[in-house]
């Protein structure tokens, strides 16, 4: 099933692209394992993703922890804590 | 009442005032939050998500709605790029008697902080741009309301 990743103020300008399609490794189960992935996968990720704490993700639509499953979702979104108001 | 509005457009304070007071409500509390022009500051950018951010606030009107006795509420938050002096948020309460409509809008100030998807960006005179880290004087104004 594809999956949709979408990033948000400085992941998206580390990242360079607001929004990718990706088939996920049968190893990622987790947003943790996730992070770890796109860490690893690239200068880019390494880049945005080199603080995980720093790292909040939605899972479609509901705001998730770290151990959340990823498996079979249609949407991901990662972005920093946020800071309205 | 309830309007939610996420927009880039200029927040109408008196314009949205009008219409959250035409109810006649017995007392109505608002929150004003305004950009500021501290360090040099040129610009502000609000990025947002085009779906969650205004999910988010929803969410957090009908939990105002639920703990206290709301008859009319407004949360309008501006995205996008603003100058010093703008309003960035808006937050109106309205219900019976003060009480109410004060913890509301301090309940919602709080918790949009923390928990509603935006992220600021400071541009400055010199050139300098920085996402805004969030604080963790936030995170307890926010805590106190769990």
């Amino acid at each position: 099933m594809a999956l949709t990743l979408s990033y948000f103020a400085w992941v998206r300008e580390r990242m360079g692209v607001a929004d990718e399609a990706v088939a996920l490794p049968d190893d990622v189960h987790t947003v943790a394992d996730l992070i770890a992935w796109l860490a690893a996968r690239d200068d880019r990720g390494g880049l945005a993703f080199a603080e995980p704490a720093r790292i909040r993700a939605a899972v479609d639509g509901q705001m998730v922890g770290p151990d959340a499953i990823v498996v079979g979702v249609a949407e991901i979104a990662l972005f920093p804590p946020v800071t309205g108001g | 009442m309830i309007r939610v509005a996420v927009q880039p457009a200029a927040i109408d304070v008196a314009a949205e005032l009008a219409a959250h007071d035409a109810g006649g409500h017995g007392a109505s509390a608002s929150f004003v939050g305004r950009v500021r022009g501290d360090g040099g500051l040129t610009e502000l950018f609000l990025d947002h998500h085009p779906v969650l951010t205004v999910t988010g606030l929803e969410e957090l009107a009908s939990e105002a709605k639920k703990r206290w006795g709301i008859s009319a509420l407004t949360l309008i938050h501006r995205v996008g790029g603003m100058a010093p002096g703008e309003t960035i948020v808006l937050v109106l309460a309205s219900s019976p008697h003060r009480g109410e409509a004060l913890a509301a809008v301090e309940f919602l100030i709080d918790r949009l902080k923390t928990d509603v998807m935006l992220w600021k960006r400071e541009t400055f005179g010199d050139g300098r741009a920085a996402w805004v880290e969030q604080r963790g004087s936030d995170h307890k104004r926010a805590e106190r309301w769990d």
